[in-house]
């Protein structure tokens, strides 16, 4: 599994991943206010400013942006057509400058810098039972997961195929199945760390194993 | 009973996993549906699994964390996109729309578990896994992309036979889980 981030060490890499993600949201809000392409027009120019300052090569940032091109041309075209060519620039402009940065943000931050941002930014809502360190564990372990599933999901199809069976169902509920009896195992795992209902773990995370035979596990 | 606020190990585990199915969805040009051209993405089906299969809480969650992987530039959408630019895109409302769907569709199973069966598996997929959809994904277009709601609306048509194929195979495959594993809690009617 990569990411998508290209690492360089420019000022860009250098901001902290909270600024980007503010500016971020800030520039998204604001190109829908801006109605004139030549304010636009400059944004866009600063936007590939920051790409050159961020050392970011062609070729990936090409690759980043490319697959929302055919939209873009859908929209500009039917924007021709309702509105005329004025509407129709500012529009794929602003789509232009808002996807561009924000592919800038995913290229030159990290994925763990994201999630410690994301932490940071939950912590308020502590108060409302959100536990923000749970984001960055839960993150983990689904990336950790993915290879793992992969690899039953093509187990599951080289079964199928040795049968002559194409049936999607055929395929779908045996992964399912096996995948939800994977999480029994994994949740005892997780008790085992402590990870468990809040209450424990957060009382002590050394006492987990003498208490976590109280486990009141409802399920089946 | 105080589960409210209290969050099992199991259920942990249980949203990283189905978040992970969903990514690997994403891997496969899935589903060689005869009549039907190739769906653009078998993940719609995720959000329809995740709801059916976990309920309201869990499959909500399990997508949101999904929609955290895209956003956090991670290449899990089909074709290897990802990040916030995909998000902040034209079909970003789509993506932005998965949990609520997911949420929709685990709520109106966990509503109607107790006589679950194919034809009420149908209903709750259609609502929560398309109609929510298209109610967040096509607004969001017409906004991001300066259309009015009608072009936009009739430029989704092309995703209708598959997104109806993709409810009946969800559906389909969540009656025969719940034979195998029932993992949904229902929700009781007043204190049952």
């Amino acid at each position: 599994m990569l990411s998508l981030y290209h690492d360089a060490r420019t000022p860009v890499h250098a901001l902290p991943a909270g600024v980007k993600l503010s500016i971020l949201v800030a520039v998204g809000t604001a190109v829908f206010f801006a109605g004139s392409a030549p304010v636009l027009g400059a944004s866009l120019g600063a936007v590939a400013l920051l790409y050159a300052l961020a050392r970011v090569p062609a070729r990936v940032a090409w690759r980043q942006s490319a697959p929302v091109l055919p939209f873009l041309v859908l929209i500009v075209a039917t924007q021709v057509l309702i509105a005329g060519w004025v509407v129709a620039a500012l529009v794929g402009l602003r789509v232009l400058v808002l996807v561009a940065l924000a592919n800038l943000v995913t290229l030159t931050t990290r994925t763990s810098a994201v999630v410690a941002a994301v932490e940071a930014a939950l912590r308020p809502l502590r108060p409302l039972g959100v536990r923000p360190e749970r984001v960055g564990l839960v993150v983990a372990m689904t990336i950790r997961f993915i290879p793992v599933i992969k690899e039953q999901a093509d187990l599951v199809r080289a079964a199928q195929r040795a049968r002559g069976v194409e049936r999607s169902t055929a395929f779908l509920v045996p992964l399912l199945v096996r995948t939800l009896r994977l999480a029994d195992g994994l949740g005892e795992a997780l008790d085992a760390r402590g990870v468990g209902s809040g209450e424990r773990s957060r009382r002590s995370r050394a006492s987990v194993r003498a208490v976590r035979t109280s486990d009141p596990q409802g399920d089946q | 009973m105080e589960l409210g606020e209290q969050v099992r190990s199991k259920d942990i585990a249980l949203v990283a996993l189905f978040a992970a199915i969903m990514v690997v969805l994403g891997f496969f040009p899935l589903i060689e549906l005869p009549l039907v051209p190739a769906p653009f993405t078998a993940q719609t089906l995720g959000v329809m699994l995740a709801g059916s299969v976990l309920g309201a809480r869990r499959g909500g969650s399990a997508i949101l964390l999904f929609v955290v992987l895209v956003a956090i530039g991670l290449p899990v959408l089909p074709g290897g996109r990802g990040g916030l630019g995909v998000i902040m895109g034209v079909t970003g409302g789509f993506v932005l729309a998965y949990p609520v769907g997911a949420f929709v569709v685990g709520l109106l199973t966990e509503l109607c578990w107790r006589r679950y069966n194919l034809a009420l598996a149908l209903l709750c997929n259609a609502v929560g896994g398309a109609l929510v959809l298209y109610a967040i994904g096509i607004p969001w277009m017409a906004v991001v992309g300066g259309l009015p709601l009608g072009r936009a609306f009739t430029g989704s048509v092309v995703f209708l036979p598959g997104d109806a194929a993709k409810v009946v195979v969800a559906s389909l495959a969540a009656v025969a889980v719940r034979r195998a594993y029932p993992l949904v809690e229902p929700r009781e009617r007043a204190g049952a």
